[in-house]
């Protein structure tokens, strides 16, 4: 299989970019962000992605998706990241749909037709620090009666007062640190004793801090099998960070390509500052870098789609260069713009925000570079 | 089976049966490099044996066409021989600036009787090329050279001198850029080929920093060339020589994948050692040579990406400038990490353990990575003009 998008995957992404451009562009995003939505996102665009039929990539055929893979949603992630479109894309049909494929037919058939609709929002409730450590997962759920009781807390859940049900990572048995033990479960927003407190980010994005405080669910919600849970972890992990790379590179291209258009158009000292040779090679160093990013990214892409063994690293490598590299097309951008980098006028500085959440989901390019260290033994 | 399942499987089976065993070793170092050649010595029976097998199937260029001594391979097909090479750990059979430079340039620019002899000669490796490009006055701005031929009929006679010539003193002909109108700067130039044993061509090596002289300077003293070792048009070889310069971009960037192995930093664990928790007892170290590692992951699959795009003429036509750069200063990267998880060990010059110093060598030796082929600086002029269209000042 040759390293680019095939015919297929190509024409998805020429309808994902006339979308974004004519749906959700970045005044689409700051007309939300200007009226302080509570959701920071529109419940409208959202059926809208359904019908493009982008909600049900990830979903099986026989649970009424189009059954296709991590280059295909990544595909419209990088139109996402490039327009700066909010929507619950990523938790919900990316992140959440990877760990639902793993629910028993009941859970599946409760919340993956609402998903396919654009009705259904889910968040991801992994965090329980400042930083994403995924192997520290402390909370607790005891069993309790026919089911389960949840205690303990989480943070930054994107989309968290939004959603309809969020899937809650939960130690069932051993101690903080076992491979074993863990579970998902699928806590529905009406659950008692769940305390969800919005809270908004920087990108204008609003997320969650969510205390369970004996939340009781029965068995039914369980993602997967108990204390077996590692496997539906990875795999909403593995589909959140991968994802996120392609949003970010997404991030990144949209960056530089509104800073190299300013580049033309800026003039001082008589001439375009696009003409000055120390802008233009920060510009093509910036250039480069993005191929780079946007080949590592498409690559672990294909590599899971196709269950290879070196998936897992690639996705490693894959989000820490895309969240270097965006960081840096979005300072670039910034600081080559100048003066107006810093004004609200200028989208520049928007997409420097976003970069910054989206390089702290599921893992940094820190986190993900220590990761790939340790897979090669050091 | 699909047929390329079976192409696989056919290949798998012929370097089985015969790539032997000792061109299955990793390649220490130039000297286990089959460079071919009126002049070369093969350093075993088996590195000549190997040459001679893959040239007879056409496998030392396999994508070039059957009638110029390739095996005709589509892209898809070139990608799984190369693969399950790589597989096997099976030895490039010929290394060749006649493969990697002139060869590409001759296929789009030379004429059908320059293709079938020159073509044949380099995927058999009989004869070795070197490039006469850079002069002593034109480096960075080579379209200024001086070299001149004078049009004496049916031949020039070619008097200057050359610079930075790779291998001259082991090569048996050079590709050659000759100013051949002094009024027109760009159009004034031809490519020329001919024989280094004419009367008047001599070389003289450079000694490096890093001991070894793999550059020579190269002298014309009214040599004769004849008028039908012209490539492409009169006074139009500046075409030739930019395509070609693409091809060699493209070949220098390969530093960037190193040795092939997965992980450089996996490699230092034996200089460094690792602490109680498993990670390399140099926490800077560690994370200097982590970020390393997904920068030359991330390159490869940029790498591949860059050479399927190529292969189905998809991609920007100056991507090889952005490769050139982002590959070398990656090598040269990798280089000083090298150097300094080896520490004292790899400052020795000419001991037995240090196999002749060739940490440090190496490390030396890809300091010109970013200045051979065009600079870093003039890749990104490149790339800001001809892909991002920026204003010229």
């Amino acid at each position: 299989m040759p390293l680019f998008l095939d015919d297929d995957q190509s024409m998805l992404q020429d309808s994902a970019h006339e979308f974004m451009r004519a749906e959700g562009p970045v005044s689409h995003f700051r007309e939300f962000r200007d009226k302080n939505c509570k959701d920071g996102f529109s419940h409208g665009l959202w059926k809208q992605f359904a019908e493009m039929g982008f909600t049900g990539i990830l979903v099986a055929e026989e649970d009424g998706g189009l059954g296709l893979g991590h280059v295909e949603t990544g595909v419209v992630l990088e139109q996402i990241g490039r327009n700066l479109t909010p929507s619950p894309f990523l938790t919900t049909a990316v992140a959440g749909v990877a760990a639902l494929n793993y629910a028993g037919s009941e859970l599946k058939s409760q919340y993956l037709p609402g998903i396919l609709s654009g009705d259904t929002v889910l968040g991801l409730a992994i965090d329980e620090k400042a930083k994403h450590r995924p192997d520290q997962i402390a909370m607790a759920a005891e069993r309790s009666g026919n089911g389960f009781k949840l205690n303990g807390q989480k943070q930054f859940v994107i989309h968290g007062a939004s959603a309809d049900m969020l899937i809650v990572a939960a130690r069932t048995s051993g101690s903080v640190g076992d491979a074993d033990g863990l579970t998902l479960f699928a806590v529905p927003k009406d659950a008692a004793n769940m305390d969800v407190d919005p809270v908004r980010l920087v990108d204008s994005a609003v997320a969650a801090h969510v205390k369970f405080d004996g939340v009781e669910v029965n068995a039914d919600s369980v993602i997967g099998e108990v204390d077996q849970g590692s496997e539906v972890l990875d795999a909403l992990l593995t589909a959140g960070r991968i994802g996120s790379a392609s949003e970010m590179v997404g991030v990144g291209g949209g960056a530089m390509d509104i800073t190299v258009d300013y580049l033309k158009e800026r003039k001082q000292f008589g001439s375009p500052i696009g003409s000055f040779q120390a802008l233009q090679h920060r510009a093509a160093h910036l250039y480069s870098e993005m191929e780079i990013a946007r080949a590592s990214v498409l690559k672990a892409q294909q590599l899971l789609d196709a269950s290879a063994d070196n998936a897992g690293l690639y996705v490693h490598v894959a989000k820490a260069k895309a969240a270097s590299t965006a960081n840096l097309a979005v300072r670039e951008g910034v600081q080559m713009h100048g003066g107006v980098g810093m004004t609200d006028e200028y989208d520049i500085g928007l997409y420097m925000k976003r970069d910054r959440a989206l390089s702290e989901f599921l893992g940094d390019a820190n986190y993900h570079t220590s990761k790939v260290a340790e897979l090669h033994g050091y | 089976m699909s047929d390329l399942e079976q192409f696989k499987t056919e290949i798998r089976s012929w370097l089985e049966e015969n790539c032997p065993p000792e061109m299955r070793k990793p390649v220490r170092g130039d000297e286990d490099m089959c460079w071919g050649g009126r002049n070369f010595e093969f350093q075993s029976e088996a590195q000549k044996v190997w040459l001679e097998r893959c040239a007879a199937k056409g496998y030392t260029v396999p994508d070039w066409p059957k009638e110029y001594g390739g095996a005709g391979l589509s892209p898809a097909e070139t990608k799984i021989f190369r693969r399950e090479m790589a597989k096997l750990g099976c030895r490039s059979p010929l290394s060749s600036f006649g493969i990697w430079m002139l060869g590409p340039a001759l296929l789009k620019f030379g004429t059908e009787e320059q293709k079938v002899h020159y073509l044949n000669q380099i995927a058999h490796g009989e004869i070795r090329w070197c490039q006469g490009y850079s002069e002593p006055g034109s480096g960075s701005d080579l379209v200024s050279l001086q070299t001149f031929g004078d049009d004496k009929g049916d031949h020039w006679i070619v008097n200057g001198q050359k610079v930075w010539t790779s291998y001259a003193d082991k090569a048996d002909w050079i590709f050659c850029l000759v100013r051949t109108d002094k009024e027109d700067k760009y159009r004034g130039i031809s490519f020329l080929l001919f024989d280094m044993e004419t009367p008047g061509v001599s070389t003289k090596p450079i000694k490096l920093i890093s001991g070894s002289s793999p550059f020579c300077e190269t002298f014309f003293d009214d040599v004769k060339v004849p008028k039908d070792q012209i490539v492409g048009e009169l006074n139009r070889g500046w075409d030739v020589a930019k395509y070609l310069l693409g091809h060699e971009r493209e070949m220098i960037s390969g530093g960037g994948l190193g040795d092939g192995s997965p992980s450089l930093g996996a490699k230092m664990t034996g200089a460094i050692g690792l602490n109680g928790l498993g990670m390399l007892d140099d926490q800077i170290l560690r994370s200097e040579l982590a970020q390393f590692d997904v920068d030359a992951l991330a390159f490869r699959a940029m790498a591949e990406k860059f050479m399927d795009e190529m292969k189905a003429g998809k991609g920007h036509p100056a991507q090889p400038n952005m490769m050139k750069y982002s590959g070398t200063e990656l090598n040269k990267q990798r280089h000083e990490l090298v150097m300094s998880a080896g520490g004292s060990d790899a400052l020795e010059w000419e001991s037995e353990a240090s196999r002749g110093g060739k940490k440090p060598r190496e490390w030396l030796r890809t300091k010109a990575n970013s200045i051979e082929g065009g600079t870093s600086e003039i890749m990104l002029n490149v790339i800001s003009k001809r892909i991002l269209e920026l204003p010229d000042n």
